[in-house]
């Protein structure tokens, strides 16, 4: 064996050597976390998307939320997946002719659905408009804060999710972290999402919103009944929207959404679209009724009426 | 004989054809219209919570049981001053539906006494279409249960009677500005 060959070989054998080192250095530095934080960051992170688990896996998950949420805020919290009900398809109006903008909605949404206080997130949003421009987007304010409402010549047009049948907002998921329901709710899974915000982008009512920050939500307001595809606590970087109360319209005894409850001119309905006998096909069959936006063919479940 | 037994049977034929075809397709569609919507409850009784009185002011009986009923269209001087009638005033007073005689109750225009759970009734009598949206839960506000049990509201609830336009509210924060967002 030449010189150059030993050399050759001794090199080899060093570099190898040094690459062997650094494996173990890699596996090491990746077993460090998993020895001081539980368990449960390495089952959140191989979690399978919300519609691929099985019964089984579903309620391993939805144990752990449960566990690390009352953990977290200091007071048992219930994390259910009530799934949709056969022949049930949610469906939304708003009268405009009582609307009287008066935000106890938006604040009602607030307390129900868990959005964070600070930074503020509101899932309605409620528009003030000129009534003889009538819906003239581009004169709406939605800062307005006179002494009392409603100023004379001026109505108003809350913005909320419109749980469209042709919803913008799924297609352009890359992850497909957010879907239409078969009871026509349009739901996100937290855990599937990534904070690329695409779907923000898509929705042509704003009805989108994206957690920047760490949610800031006092332990003594949050509202412990919860569902995994409504108004759980969310993480940071996770976009979330209104999901009529999922956690309240999927029970057995159906409690109105928080919003509706919550009008002070019951200028909110809210019903079963395949129900008859509901308010809601009441008011489309015999009020005039209008949909915004109806030109872009998002098919919303959401409608603007006037009752007088 | 053959011809008059022609003739009976033409007519025969003629009463089957008159009232066979007609009456199956008018029943059905008489059947459609007048098919009551669940809502609307055969009674005209709705659950509703008690009547908003003054406090201390009900049973009117426990002063006016002393005082003998004055028929007399006029501004009431002495009692009941903070009721300013902004309700149609001129055409009506207080014993259009405030029932003279028993003052529990009001008094519908076909002089039948109702109590005060059910004004809706009275109100009803001029305000038709808002009733008729009432009943089925798109008037006002409605709560309970989408699928099941719902609560309705007195239209005293949310409108005084004597000046039933709904009064202005003081709105609710509005949101934080993106620019004073840190």
């Amino acid at each position: 064996m030449s010189d150059k060959e030993a050399r050759d070989k001794r090199i080899l054998r060093l570099s190898r050597r040094k690459a062997l080192k650094g494996l173990a250095a890699g596996i090491g530095a990746l077993a460090l976390p998993a020895k001081d934080s539980p368990a449960s960051v390495w089952e959140a992170f191989f979690q399978k998307n919300f519609r691929e688990l099985g019964k089984e896996d579903l309620q391993k998950v939805l144990a752990r939320l449960e566990k690390e949420y009352s953990a977290q805020f200091g007071k048992a919290v219930k994390v259910k997946a009530t799934p949709p009900v056969e022949g049930v398809l949610f469906g939304y109006a708003l009268d405009l002719s009582r609307c009287i903008g008066c935000r106890r909605c938006v604040y009602g949404c607030v307390r129900e659905n868990n959005q964070s206080r600070d930074p503020q997130i509101h899932w309605i949003r409620v528009l003030q408009l000129n009534k003889e421009k009538g819906v003239y987007l581009e004169e709406a304010e939605h800062y307005y804060n006179p002494a009392k409402v409603p100023e004379p010549g001026r109505f108003y047009m809350p913005v909320q999710c419109h749980q469209c049948k042709n919803p913008p907002c799924t297609k352009v998921c890359p992850v497909q972290a957010t879907w239409t329901e078969k009871d026509g709710i349009v739901v996100v899974d937290y855990n599937w999402c990534i904070g690329c915000r695409y779907c923000m982008a898509a929705c042509p009512y704003g009805a989108r919103h994206f957690n920047w920050k760490k949610a800031g939500l006092p332990a003594a307001d949050l509202n412990t009944d919860t569902h995994y595809l409504g108004n759980r606590p969310r993480p940071v970087g996770v976009v979330e929207k209104c999901t009529f109360c999922i956690q309240r319209v999927r029970e057995p005894s159906g409690r109105y959404t928080a919003c509706v409850e919550v009008c002070p001119v019951g200028a909110r309905k809210f019903g079963n679209l395949l129900d008859p006998d509901s308010e809601i096909r009441y008011i489309i069959e015999n009020k005039r009724v209008f949909i915004f936006k109806e030109d872009l063919n998002t098919q919303p479940k959401f409608y603007y009426f006037y009752a007088t | 004989m053959r011809n008059l037994r022609c003739s009976c049977l033409f007519l025969l034929a003629g009463i089957a054809l008159h009232f066979l075809p007609a009456t199956p397709a008018l029943a059905g569609l008489r059947a459609e219209e007048s098919k009551p919507r669940k809502e609307e409850a055969a009674s005209l009784q709705f659950p509703v919570p008690p009547p908003p009185f003054t406090p201390g002011i009900f049973p009117c009986s426990e002063c006016h049981k002393e005082i003998k009923p004055n028929t007399a269209r006029r501004v009431l001087k002495d009692e009941h001053t903070g009721i300013v009638l902004n309700h149609a005033q001129g055409q009506r007073w207080c014993l259009d539906c405030h029932d003279t005689a028993n003052r529990d109750k009001l008094r519908l225009v076909s002089g039948e006494k109702i109590s005060f759970s059910e004004s809706y009734r009275l109100c009803g009598q001029c305000h038709g279409d808002k009733f008729r949206d009432w009943k089925v839960g798109v008037h006002g506000q409605r709560s309970g249960e989408w699928n099941g049990k719902k609560s309705y509201l007195l239209c005293a609830h949310c409108h005084n009677p004597h000046d039933p336009r709904f009064k202005p509210l003081s709105p609710m924060p509005p949101p934080v500005r993106p620019e004073d967002v840190r």
